[in-house]
Protein backbone atom coordinates (compact mmCIF):
# COMPACT_ATOMS: atom_id res chain seq x y z
CA UNK A 1 0.00 0.00 0.00
CA UNK A 2 0.96 3.59 -0.11
CA UNK A 3 1.57 5.30 3.03
CA UNK A 4 3.06 8.71 4.58
CA UNK A 5 5.79 7.78 6.38
CA UNK A 6 8.30 9.84 9.01
CA UNK A 7 11.51 10.57 7.97
CA UNK A 8 13.13 12.79 10.57
CA UNK A 9 11.95 16.38 12.33
CA UNK A 10 10.80 18.28 8.83
CA UNK A 11 10.71 14.99 6.80
CA UNK A 12 8.53 13.04 5.19
CA UNK A 13 7.06 11.06 1.90
CA UNK A 14 5.17 8.80 0.40
CA UNK A 15 6.27 5.02 0.13
CA UNK A 16 5.19 1.60 -0.22
CA UNK A 17 4.76 -0.39 2.65
CA UNK A 18 3.57 -3.73 3.52
CA UNK A 19 -0.82 -3.23 3.63
CA UNK A 20 -1.30 -3.95 7.21
CA UNK A 21 -3.10 -7.60 8.64
CA UNK A 22 -5.02 -8.84 11.61
CA UNK A 23 -3.26 -9.17 14.01
CA UNK A 24 -6.19 -9.63 17.05
CA UNK A 25 -9.15 -11.38 16.30
CA UNK A 26 -10.97 -7.84 16.95
CA UNK A 27 -8.82 -6.35 14.58
CA UNK A 28 -10.43 -4.74 11.38
CA UNK A 29 -8.50 -3.52 7.98
CA UNK A 30 -10.28 -0.25 7.02
CA UNK A 31 -9.43 0.97 3.31
CA UNK A 32 -9.11 4.99 4.04
CA UNK A 33 -11.04 6.72 2.00
CA UNK A 34 -10.28 10.65 3.84
CA UNK A 35 -7.72 11.54 6.44
CA UNK A 36 -7.37 14.91 8.24
CA UNK A 37 -3.52 16.26 9.01
CA UNK A 38 -4.46 17.66 12.61
CA UNK A 39 -1.87 19.98 14.41
CA UNK A 40 -1.00 17.62 17.06
CA UNK A 41 0.49 15.90 14.11
CA UNK A 42 2.77 18.78 13.60
CA UNK A 43 4.10 17.97 17.09
CA UNK A 44 5.47 14.41 15.66
CA UNK A 45 6.65 16.33 12.17
CA UNK A 46 8.53 18.62 14.71
CA UNK A 47 10.56 15.82 16.20
CA UNK A 48 8.79 16.64 19.15
CA UNK A 49 7.34 13.60 20.85
CA UNK A 50 9.71 11.15 22.49
CA UNK A 51 9.85 7.71 20.55
CA UNK A 52 9.11 8.51 17.36
CA UNK A 53 10.43 6.00 15.07
CA UNK A 54 11.41 6.50 11.40
CA UNK A 55 9.15 4.93 8.97
CA UNK A 56 6.14 5.28 10.99
CA UNK A 57 3.00 6.32 9.30
CA UNK A 58 0.92 9.51 10.97
CA UNK A 59 -2.84 10.37 11.00
CA UNK A 60 -5.33 10.09 13.51
CA UNK A 61 -8.18 11.12 11.73
CA UNK A 62 -9.86 9.38 9.18
CA UNK A 63 -12.72 7.32 7.54
CA UNK A 64 -13.18 4.64 5.48
CA UNK A 65 -14.49 1.32 4.38
CA UNK A 66 -13.98 -2.05 6.10
CA UNK A 67 -12.08 -4.24 4.61
CA UNK A 68 -11.13 -7.29 6.55
CA UNK A 69 -12.88 -8.33 10.01
CA UNK A 70 -10.89 -10.37 12.53
CA UNK A 71 -12.92 -13.87 13.80
CA UNK A 72 -14.46 -12.32 16.40
CA UNK A 73 -16.00 -9.03 15.16
CA UNK A 74 -19.87 -9.22 15.75
CA UNK A 75 -20.17 -5.56 14.81
CA UNK A 76 -18.83 -4.01 11.94
CA UNK A 77 -18.57 -6.04 8.25
CA UNK A 78 -16.75 -6.11 5.44
CA UNK A 79 -18.11 -2.95 3.15
CA UNK A 80 -19.02 -0.84 6.03
CA UNK A 81 -18.45 2.60 5.88
CA UNK A 82 -16.63 3.75 9.42
CA UNK A 83 -15.32 6.45 11.29
CA UNK A 84 -12.87 6.16 13.47
CA UNK A 85 -12.19 7.85 16.91
CA UNK A 86 -8.60 8.50 17.37
CA UNK A 87 -8.42 6.81 20.52
CA UNK A 88 -7.95 3.26 20.58
CA UNK A 89 -9.60 1.61 23.17
CA UNK A 90 -10.30 -1.75 24.53
CA UNK A 91 -14.23 -0.90 25.66
CA UNK A 92 -13.31 -3.12 29.11
CA UNK A 93 -10.42 -1.94 31.20
CA UNK A 94 -10.97 0.41 34.97
CA UNK A 95 -10.96 3.35 32.65
CA UNK A 96 -12.95 2.46 29.79
CA UNK A 97 -15.92 0.89 32.05
CA UNK A 98 -16.23 4.33 33.17
CA UNK A 99 -16.00 5.91 30.25
CA UNK A 100 -12.72 6.97 29.90
CA UNK A 101 -11.77 6.09 26.55
CA UNK A 102 -8.79 8.00 25.92
CA UNK A 103 -6.77 6.67 29.11
CA UNK A 104 -7.30 2.98 28.01
CA UNK A 105 -5.09 0.49 30.21
CA UNK A 106 -4.69 -2.00 27.63
CA UNK A 107 -3.89 -1.01 24.37
CA UNK A 108 -0.26 1.15 24.94
CA UNK A 109 2.21 -1.09 26.09
CA UNK A 110 4.88 1.53 26.01
CA UNK A 111 3.36 3.79 28.75
CA UNK A 112 0.63 4.49 31.46
CA UNK A 113 0.42 7.96 30.99
CA UNK A 114 -1.21 8.06 27.72
CA UNK A 115 -3.58 5.74 25.87
CA UNK A 116 -3.37 5.01 22.81
CA UNK A 117 -3.53 6.62 19.22
CA UNK A 118 -3.72 6.06 15.65
CA UNK A 119 -0.64 7.21 14.20
CA UNK A 120 1.07 8.97 16.77
CA UNK A 121 4.52 7.69 17.53
CA UNK A 122 5.57 4.47 20.06
CA UNK A 123 4.59 7.09 22.78
CA UNK A 124 0.86 6.32 22.05
CA UNK A 125 1.28 2.50 21.16
CA UNK A 126 3.06 2.24 17.94
CA UNK A 127 0.13 1.64 15.97
CA UNK A 128 0.60 2.96 12.09
CA UNK A 129 -1.88 5.89 11.42
CA UNK A 130 -4.69 6.42 8.85
CA UNK A 131 -2.24 8.62 6.28
CA UNK A 132 -2.32 5.53 3.98
CA UNK A 133 -4.67 3.35 1.91
CA UNK A 134 -5.02 0.89 4.34
CA UNK A 135 -4.93 0.83 8.24
CA UNK A 136 -5.39 -1.87 11.01
CA UNK A 137 -8.06 -0.62 13.48
CA UNK A 138 -8.13 -2.67 16.80
CA UNK A 139 -11.13 -3.40 18.82
CA UNK A 140 -13.33 -2.99 15.76
CA UNK A 141 -16.71 -3.91 18.01
CA UNK A 142 -15.39 -1.03 20.44
CA UNK A 143 -14.01 2.08 18.09
CA UNK A 144 -15.49 2.44 14.95
CA UNK A 145 -19.31 3.59 14.21
CA UNK A 146 -21.03 3.26 10.80
CA UNK A 147 -21.20 6.56 9.30
CA UNK A 148 -25.03 7.16 8.97
CA UNK A 149 -26.13 8.06 5.41
CA UNK A 150 -27.02 11.94 5.90
CA UNK A 151 -23.91 12.82 7.30
CA UNK A 152 -20.95 14.03 4.73
CA UNK A 153 -17.78 12.16 4.34
CA UNK A 154 -15.58 15.56 5.58
CA UNK A 155 -18.37 15.98 8.44
CA UNK A 156 -17.66 12.96 9.45
CA UNK A 157 -14.18 13.10 9.02
CA UNK A 158 -14.14 15.94 11.33
CA UNK A 159 -16.16 14.31 14.15
CA UNK A 160 -13.29 11.44 14.86
CA UNK A 161 -10.98 14.39 16.15
CA UNK A 162 -11.20 17.98 15.65
CA UNK A 163 -15.03 18.55 16.34
CA UNK A 164 -15.58 15.92 19.02
CA UNK A 165 -11.92 17.16 20.83
CA UNK A 166 -13.45 21.30 21.08
CA UNK A 167 -16.58 19.80 21.95
CA UNK A 168 -14.80 18.30 24.57
CA UNK A 169 -13.14 21.23 25.59
CA UNK A 170 -16.35 23.36 26.03
CA UNK A 171 -17.70 20.72 28.55
CA UNK A 172 -14.46 21.04 30.36
CA UNK A 173 -14.58 24.60 30.92
CA UNK A 174 -17.66 23.76 33.36
CA UNK A 175 -19.40 27.36 31.12
CA UNK A 176 -22.40 28.49 33.25
CA UNK A 177 -24.69 30.77 31.62
CA UNK A 178 -23.87 34.20 31.08
CA UNK A 179 -19.96 33.05 31.50
CA UNK A 180 -16.99 35.13 29.83
CA UNK A 181 -15.27 32.78 27.68
CA UNK A 182 -11.42 32.80 26.30
CA UNK A 183 -10.26 30.61 23.87
CA UNK A 184 -6.42 30.64 22.35
CA UNK A 185 -6.00 29.59 19.31
CA UNK A 186 -7.73 29.65 16.49
CA UNK A 187 -7.14 26.72 14.86
CA UNK A 188 -9.51 23.98 14.40
CA UNK A 189 -9.50 23.05 17.89
CA UNK A 190 -10.33 26.81 18.75
CA UNK A 191 -12.88 27.64 16.20
CA UNK A 192 -15.07 24.48 17.10
CA UNK A 193 -14.43 25.07 21.04
CA UNK A 194 -15.52 28.70 20.38
CA UNK A 195 -18.37 27.74 19.00
CA UNK A 196 -19.82 24.91 21.11
CA UNK A 197 -18.70 27.87 24.24
CA UNK A 198 -22.02 29.13 23.10
CA UNK A 199 -24.17 26.34 23.09
CA UNK A 200 -23.33 25.98 26.76
CA UNK A 201 -24.60 29.32 27.15
CA UNK A 202 -21.35 31.32 27.15
CA UNK A 203 -22.48 35.36 27.80
CA UNK A 204 -19.11 36.63 25.59
CA UNK A 205 -16.46 34.26 23.66
CA UNK A 206 -13.34 36.06 22.42
CA UNK A 207 -10.42 34.19 20.24
CA UNK A 208 -6.73 34.84 20.80
CA UNK A 209 -4.28 34.19 17.91
CA UNK A 210 -2.04 35.89 15.51
CA UNK A 211 -2.90 34.68 12.27
CA UNK A 212 -5.46 37.72 10.43
CA UNK A 213 -7.30 34.82 8.49
CA UNK A 214 -8.16 32.80 11.84
CA UNK A 215 -9.28 35.45 13.36
CA UNK A 216 -11.53 36.68 10.58
CA UNK A 217 -12.95 32.63 10.59
CA UNK A 218 -13.24 33.46 14.73
CA UNK A 219 -15.47 36.06 14.00
CA UNK A 220 -17.92 34.72 11.13
CA UNK A 221 -17.56 30.92 11.55
CA UNK A 222 -17.72 31.23 15.46
CA UNK A 223 -19.43 34.32 15.81
CA UNK A 224 -16.83 34.97 18.31
CA UNK A 225 -14.96 38.57 19.27
CA UNK A 226 -11.61 38.29 18.42
CA UNK A 227 -7.81 39.90 20.07
CA UNK A 228 -4.35 39.59 17.42
CA UNK A 229 -2.07 39.13 20.36
CA UNK A 230 0.64 40.59 18.10
CA UNK A 231 -1.48 44.17 18.07
CA UNK A 232 -1.57 44.23 21.51
CA UNK A 233 1.45 45.12 24.39
CA UNK A 234 0.76 42.32 26.43
CA UNK A 235 -2.40 39.94 25.88
CA UNK A 236 -2.76 39.11 29.57
CA UNK A 237 -3.45 42.99 30.17
CA UNK A 238 -5.75 42.69 27.39
CA UNK A 239 -7.66 39.87 28.45
CA UNK A 240 -8.07 42.02 32.12
CA UNK A 241 -9.17 45.27 30.40
CA UNK A 242 -11.54 43.30 28.19
CA UNK A 243 -13.42 41.91 31.47
CA UNK A 244 -13.21 44.85 33.55
CA UNK A 245 -10.15 43.94 35.04
CA UNK A 246 -12.10 40.46 36.24
CA UNK A 247 -10.12 38.02 34.12
CA UNK A 248 -12.02 35.48 31.99
CA UNK A 249 -14.51 32.74 33.81
CA UNK A 250 -13.05 30.13 31.36
CA UNK A 251 -10.15 29.72 29.51
CA UNK A 252 -9.60 26.99 26.91
CA UNK A 253 -5.83 26.35 25.49
CA UNK A 254 -6.61 25.18 22.11
CA UNK A 255 -3.08 26.05 21.02
CA UNK A 256 -0.75 23.29 23.03
CA UNK A 257 3.16 22.66 22.53
CA UNK A 258 4.34 25.01 19.71
CA UNK A 259 2.97 27.87 20.97
CA UNK A 260 4.37 31.00 19.76
CA UNK A 261 5.19 34.90 20.96
CA UNK A 262 7.88 34.35 23.30
CA UNK A 263 10.95 33.75 21.92
CA UNK A 264 12.47 32.51 24.75
CA UNK A 265 9.40 29.38 26.01
CA UNK A 266 9.09 28.84 21.90
CA UNK A 267 12.66 27.99 21.10
CA UNK A 268 14.04 26.02 24.30
CA UNK A 269 10.64 23.49 23.59
CA UNK A 270 9.33 23.76 19.73
CA UNK A 271 13.05 23.95 18.61
CA UNK A 272 15.78 22.93 21.56
CA UNK A 273 13.12 19.91 22.87
CA UNK A 274 14.04 21.27 26.24
CA UNK A 275 10.56 21.30 27.55
CA UNK A 276 7.36 18.65 26.78
CA UNK A 277 5.72 22.00 25.43
CA UNK A 278 5.82 25.60 24.91
CA UNK A 279 3.29 26.61 28.03
CA UNK A 280 2.71 30.37 26.65
CA UNK A 281 -0.82 30.12 25.61
CA UNK A 282 -1.15 27.61 29.41
CA UNK A 283 0.32 30.27 31.07
CA UNK A 284 -1.59 32.80 29.13
CA UNK A 285 -4.89 31.22 30.48
CA UNK A 286 -3.50 30.78 33.82
CA UNK A 287 -2.77 34.95 34.28
CA UNK A 288 -6.19 35.75 32.12
CA UNK A 289 -8.39 33.54 33.72
CA UNK A 290 -10.46 35.12 36.92
CA UNK A 291 -9.69 33.87 40.45
CA UNK A 292 -11.60 30.79 40.73
CA UNK A 293 -12.05 30.55 36.93
CA UNK A 294 -11.49 27.32 34.80
CA UNK A 295 -9.14 26.26 32.74
CA UNK A 296 -9.75 23.74 30.29
CA UNK A 297 -6.15 22.62 28.14
CA UNK A 298 -7.07 20.82 24.78
CA UNK A 299 -3.74 22.02 23.31
CA UNK A 300 -1.04 18.88 23.46
CA UNK A 301 1.94 18.78 25.37
CA UNK A 302 4.40 16.26 25.39
CA UNK A 303 5.40 14.03 28.63
CA UNK A 304 8.76 15.96 29.16
CA UNK A 305 8.34 18.41 31.97
CA UNK A 306 7.36 22.28 30.98
CA UNK A 307 7.71 25.21 32.60
CA UNK A 308 4.60 26.26 33.55
CA UNK A 309 3.07 29.11 36.24
CA UNK A 310 1.34 26.65 38.75
CA UNK A 311 1.72 29.41 41.71
CA UNK A 312 0.04 31.76 39.36
CA UNK A 313 -2.53 28.70 39.31
CA UNK A 314 -3.15 28.06 43.16
CA UNK A 315 -2.66 31.26 44.09
CA UNK A 316 -5.53 32.04 41.75
CA UNK A 317 -7.71 29.20 42.86
CA UNK A 318 -8.19 28.08 39.41
CA UNK A 319 -9.31 24.91 38.26
CA UNK A 320 -7.36 23.09 35.58
CA UNK A 321 -9.25 20.67 33.27
CA UNK A 322 -7.54 18.40 31.05
CA UNK A 323 -7.43 15.07 29.05
CA UNK A 324 -7.39 14.29 25.47
CA UNK A 325 -11.00 13.46 24.11
CA UNK A 326 -13.06 10.53 24.91
CA UNK A 327 -14.28 10.85 21.32
CA UNK A 328 -17.01 7.80 20.82
CA UNK A 329 -18.97 9.69 23.96
CA UNK A 330 -19.70 12.73 22.41
CA UNK A 331 -20.79 11.44 19.08
CA UNK A 332 -24.82 11.10 20.15
CA UNK A 333 -24.73 14.15 21.30
CA UNK A 334 -22.72 15.65 18.07
CA UNK A 335 -24.65 14.23 15.87
CA UNK A 336 -28.11 15.72 17.16
CA UNK A 337 -26.13 19.03 16.74
CA UNK A 338 -25.44 18.79 13.06
CA UNK A 339 -28.57 17.54 12.40
CA UNK A 340 -29.98 20.67 14.06
CA UNK A 341 -27.53 22.92 11.92
CA UNK A 342 -25.69 24.07 14.80
CA UNK A 343 -22.57 22.64 13.45
CA UNK A 344 -21.15 21.90 9.55
CA UNK A 345 -18.04 20.87 10.73
CA UNK A 346 -16.37 20.62 7.42
CA UNK A 347 -16.46 24.79 6.87
CA UNK A 348 -13.09 25.07 8.17
CA UNK A 349 -11.71 22.86 5.35
CA UNK A 350 -9.36 24.78 3.30
CA UNK A 351 -7.38 22.21 1.31
CA UNK A 352 -7.76 18.88 -0.09
CA UNK A 353 -4.76 17.16 -0.95
CA UNK A 354 -3.48 14.11 -2.73
CA UNK A 355 -1.68 11.47 -0.31
CA UNK A 356 1.24 11.49 -2.98
CA UNK A 357 1.75 15.74 -1.91
CA UNK A 358 1.92 14.52 1.82
CA UNK A 359 5.37 16.43 2.37
CA UNK A 360 3.71 19.59 0.21
CA UNK A 361 0.66 19.02 2.40
CA UNK A 362 2.70 19.19 5.95
CA UNK A 363 4.96 22.36 5.31
CA UNK A 364 1.91 24.23 4.06
CA UNK A 365 -0.01 23.50 7.41
CA UNK A 366 3.09 24.09 9.07
CA UNK A 367 4.16 27.12 7.94
CA UNK A 368 0.73 28.24 7.74
CA UNK A 369 0.87 29.08 4.24
CA UNK A 370 -2.13 30.05 1.93
CA UNK A 371 -4.44 30.29 4.84
CA UNK A 372 -4.35 26.99 5.74
CA UNK A 373 -6.75 25.70 8.71
CA UNK A 374 -7.54 22.31 7.89
CA UNK A 375 -6.15 20.41 5.23
CA UNK A 376 -7.52 16.83 4.16
CA UNK A 377 -5.73 13.88 2.83
CA UNK A 378 -7.38 12.02 -0.41
CA UNK A 379 -5.68 8.39 -0.35
CA UNK A 380 -6.81 7.59 -3.69
CA UNK A 381 -6.63 10.89 -5.45
CA UNK A 382 -7.07 8.87 -8.78
CA UNK B 1 -23.14 53.44 26.39
CA UNK B 2 -21.02 54.25 28.68
CA UNK B 3 -18.97 51.44 30.49
CA UNK B 4 -19.71 50.38 34.18
CA UNK B 5 -16.68 52.14 34.96
CA UNK B 6 -17.20 55.98 33.21
CA UNK B 7 -20.80 55.42 35.17
CA UNK B 8 -19.29 54.74 38.58
CA UNK B 9 -15.63 55.86 38.24
CA UNK B 10 -14.64 52.29 39.13
CA UNK B 11 -14.59 49.04 37.90
CA UNK B 12 -17.18 46.45 38.87
CA UNK B 13 -14.94 43.95 39.86
CA UNK B 14 -14.39 45.99 42.86
CA UNK B 15 -17.38 45.82 44.05
CA UNK B 16 -19.35 42.97 44.28
CA UNK B 17 -21.18 42.93 40.99
CA UNK B 18 -20.16 41.21 37.87
CA UNK B 19 -19.22 43.00 34.56
CA UNK B 20 -22.21 43.59 32.73
CA UNK B 21 -22.52 41.52 29.22
CA UNK B 22 -23.24 43.32 26.21
CA UNK B 23 -25.31 41.02 24.98
CA UNK B 24 -28.83 39.44 27.08
CA UNK B 25 -29.42 35.74 26.62
CA UNK B 26 -32.63 36.22 23.62
CA UNK B 27 -30.20 38.68 21.87
CA UNK B 28 -27.46 35.63 22.37
CA UNK B 29 -30.49 33.15 21.44
CA UNK B 30 -31.64 34.58 18.39
CA UNK B 31 -27.70 35.53 16.79
CA UNK B 32 -25.87 32.44 17.18
CA UNK B 33 -27.47 28.89 16.19
CA UNK B 34 -27.90 26.56 19.30
CA UNK B 35 -26.83 29.00 21.87
CA UNK B 36 -27.66 27.03 25.14
CA UNK B 37 -29.02 24.02 23.39
CA UNK B 38 -26.40 22.19 25.99
CA UNK B 39 -27.09 24.99 28.92
CA UNK B 40 -28.33 22.09 31.22
CA UNK B 41 -25.14 20.06 32.18
CA UNK B 42 -26.69 17.06 31.61
CA UNK B 43 -26.76 17.46 28.16
CA UNK B 44 -22.96 17.02 27.71
CA UNK B 45 -21.76 14.07 27.14
CA UNK B 46 -18.73 14.62 29.57
CA UNK B 47 -20.87 15.49 32.50
CA UNK B 48 -20.07 13.88 34.97
CA UNK B 49 -16.95 12.81 34.26
CA UNK B 50 -17.37 9.13 35.35
CA UNK B 51 -20.17 6.76 33.90
CA UNK B 52 -21.13 3.23 33.24
CA UNK B 53 -20.60 3.01 30.07
CA UNK B 54 -21.56 0.91 27.24
CA UNK B 55 -19.05 -0.54 25.13
CA UNK B 56 -19.91 -3.09 22.98
CA UNK B 57 -16.72 -4.97 24.48
CA UNK B 58 -17.56 -8.68 24.78
CA UNK B 59 -14.62 -9.66 26.79
CA UNK B 60 -13.87 -8.63 30.38
CA UNK B 61 -9.80 -8.74 29.31
CA UNK B 62 -9.45 -8.92 25.88
CA UNK B 63 -7.85 -12.51 24.38
CA UNK B 64 -4.32 -11.27 24.32
CA UNK B 65 -2.41 -10.00 20.71
CA UNK B 66 0.25 -13.11 19.61
CA UNK B 67 3.74 -11.86 20.03
CA UNK B 68 6.50 -12.41 17.50
CA UNK B 69 9.89 -11.09 18.85
CA UNK B 70 10.57 -8.43 21.63
CA UNK B 71 7.78 -5.75 22.77
CA UNK B 72 9.23 -3.19 24.55
CA UNK B 73 7.04 -1.89 27.28
CA UNK B 74 7.12 0.47 29.91
CA UNK B 75 8.15 -0.71 33.41
CA UNK B 76 4.67 0.61 35.36
CA UNK B 77 2.73 -1.78 33.84
CA UNK B 78 2.28 -4.76 35.01
CA UNK B 79 2.15 -6.68 32.47
CA UNK B 80 2.58 -6.90 28.61
CA UNK B 81 -1.06 -5.00 27.05
CA UNK B 82 -3.42 -7.27 25.74
CA UNK B 83 -3.45 -5.36 22.32
CA UNK B 84 -0.27 -3.55 21.04
CA UNK B 85 1.16 -1.83 17.88
CA UNK B 86 3.55 -3.26 15.78
CA UNK B 87 4.49 -0.51 13.82
CA UNK B 88 8.13 -0.12 13.64
CA UNK B 89 9.53 -2.98 16.40
CA UNK B 90 13.19 -2.03 17.58
CA UNK B 91 16.65 -2.33 15.38
CA UNK B 92 19.61 -0.78 15.03
CA UNK B 93 22.11 1.28 17.60
CA UNK B 94 18.39 3.51 18.22
CA UNK B 95 17.00 0.06 19.56
CA UNK B 96 19.58 -0.40 21.60
CA UNK B 97 19.09 3.03 23.19
CA UNK B 98 15.20 2.88 23.09
CA UNK B 99 15.45 -0.76 24.92
CA UNK B 100 17.13 0.72 27.97
CA UNK B 101 15.16 3.31 28.56
CA UNK B 102 12.20 1.11 28.41
CA UNK B 103 14.25 -1.47 30.62
CA UNK B 104 15.59 0.74 33.08
CA UNK B 105 13.81 3.79 33.58
CA UNK B 106 9.61 4.60 34.03
CA UNK B 107 7.73 7.33 32.96
CA UNK B 108 8.13 9.41 36.08
CA UNK B 109 12.18 10.06 35.42
CA UNK B 110 13.18 12.75 32.80
CA UNK B 111 15.84 10.12 31.57
CA UNK B 112 13.24 7.79 30.12
CA UNK B 113 12.13 10.61 27.83
CA UNK B 114 15.11 12.23 27.09
CA UNK B 115 16.99 8.74 25.74
CA UNK B 116 14.13 8.17 24.13
CA UNK B 117 14.74 11.73 22.41
CA UNK B 118 18.26 10.92 21.83
CA UNK B 119 17.22 8.06 20.12
CA UNK B 120 14.93 9.05 17.96
CA UNK B 121 18.07 11.13 16.61
CA UNK B 122 19.93 8.22 16.30
CA UNK B 123 17.25 6.23 14.34
CA UNK B 124 17.16 9.41 11.47
CA UNK B 125 20.84 9.36 11.01
CA UNK B 126 20.98 5.80 10.66
CA UNK B 127 17.79 6.11 8.55
CA UNK B 128 19.77 8.87 6.44
CA UNK B 129 23.02 6.74 6.16
CA UNK B 130 21.21 3.36 5.08
CA UNK B 131 19.11 5.40 2.70
CA UNK B 132 21.93 5.98 0.37
CA UNK B 133 22.51 2.15 -0.10
CA UNK B 134 18.99 2.21 -1.66
CA UNK B 135 17.51 3.66 -4.85
CA UNK B 136 15.64 5.85 -3.16
CA UNK B 137 18.06 7.99 -0.68
CA UNK B 138 16.54 10.37 1.16
CA UNK B 139 15.99 13.98 -0.72
CA UNK B 140 15.24 17.00 1.32
CA UNK B 141 13.87 18.86 -1.10
CA UNK B 142 10.85 16.66 -1.87
CA UNK B 143 10.60 15.62 1.70
CA UNK B 144 10.89 18.63 3.63
CA UNK B 145 7.64 20.07 0.89
CA UNK B 146 9.52 22.68 0.63
CA UNK B 147 7.96 23.34 -3.03
CA UNK B 148 4.71 24.56 -1.36
CA UNK B 149 6.64 27.67 -0.86
CA UNK B 150 6.32 28.30 -4.44
CA UNK B 151 3.43 26.94 -5.49
CA UNK B 152 1.23 28.95 -2.63
CA UNK B 153 3.79 31.94 -2.20
CA UNK B 154 5.19 32.98 0.81
CA UNK B 155 1.61 34.13 2.23
CA UNK B 156 3.04 34.51 6.20
CA UNK B 157 5.06 37.76 5.55
CA UNK B 158 3.97 40.97 6.30
CA UNK B 159 1.41 40.00 8.41
CA UNK B 160 3.30 40.25 11.79
CA UNK B 161 3.31 36.30 12.44
CA UNK B 162 5.82 36.31 15.49
CA UNK B 163 7.05 32.92 14.18
CA UNK B 164 8.92 35.26 11.28
CA UNK B 165 10.86 36.54 14.12
CA UNK B 166 12.88 33.63 14.75
CA UNK B 167 12.60 31.89 11.05
CA UNK B 168 16.12 33.26 10.22
CA UNK B 169 17.81 31.28 12.97
CA UNK B 170 15.27 28.31 12.93
CA UNK B 171 17.93 26.57 9.58
CA UNK B 172 21.18 27.31 12.59
CA UNK B 173 18.59 25.28 15.34
CA UNK B 174 17.10 22.10 13.10
CA UNK B 175 20.60 22.29 10.77
CA UNK B 176 23.25 22.51 14.25
CA UNK B 177 22.94 18.34 15.38
CA UNK B 178 23.80 17.52 11.46
CA UNK B 179 26.80 19.92 11.47
CA UNK B 180 27.82 18.50 15.08
CA UNK B 181 27.33 15.23 13.66
CA UNK B 182 29.60 16.01 10.86
CA UNK B 183 31.83 17.14 12.41
CA UNK B 184 32.15 14.53 15.42
CA UNK B 185 32.54 12.32 12.10
CA UNK B 186 35.38 13.85 10.24
CA UNK B 187 37.00 14.23 14.10
CA UNK B 188 36.59 10.32 14.42
CA UNK B 189 38.09 9.69 10.60
CA UNK B 190 41.14 11.50 11.18
CA UNK B 191 42.01 10.47 14.04
CA UNK B 192 41.47 6.63 12.87
CA UNK B 193 43.60 7.74 9.76
CA UNK B 194 46.35 8.99 12.15
CA UNK B 195 46.70 6.34 13.86
CA UNK B 196 46.71 3.74 10.57
CA UNK B 197 49.23 6.05 9.33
Amino acid sequence: MRAMVYRGPYRVRVEEKPDPRIEHPNDAIVRVTRAAICGSDLHLYHGMMPDTRVGHTFGHEFIGIVEEVGSSVQNLQVGDKVMVPFNIFCGSCFYCARGLYSNCHNVNANATAVGAIYGYSHTTGGYDGGQAELVRVPFADVGPSIIPDWLDDEDALLMTDALATAYFGAQLAEISEGDTVAVLGAGPIGLYAARSAWLMGAGRVVVIDQLPERLEKARTFAHAETINFNQVDDVVLEMKKQTDHLGFDAVIDAVGAEADGNMTQHLTSARFKLQGGSPIALNWAIDGARKGGVISVMGAYGPIFSSVKFGDALNKGLTLRMNQCPVKRQWPRLLEHIRSGYFKPSDIVTHRIPLEDIAEAYHLFSAKLDGCIKPVIIPDAS
Amino acid sequence: MDTPMERTGHPPVYTHRKPPLPETPEQLRARIPGWGADLDPADRPSYPREIAAETGAHWDLPEPQPEHGERERSMEHGMLTPVFGTAQPLQGLSGVVRRYAYRRHSEGKAAHWLLLLAADRVDVAEHVLRSFATLRPDNPITETGIRAEVKHGSSRFGKGRSDIRHQAIDPVVNGAPWVAGALAAAWAVRRVARRAG
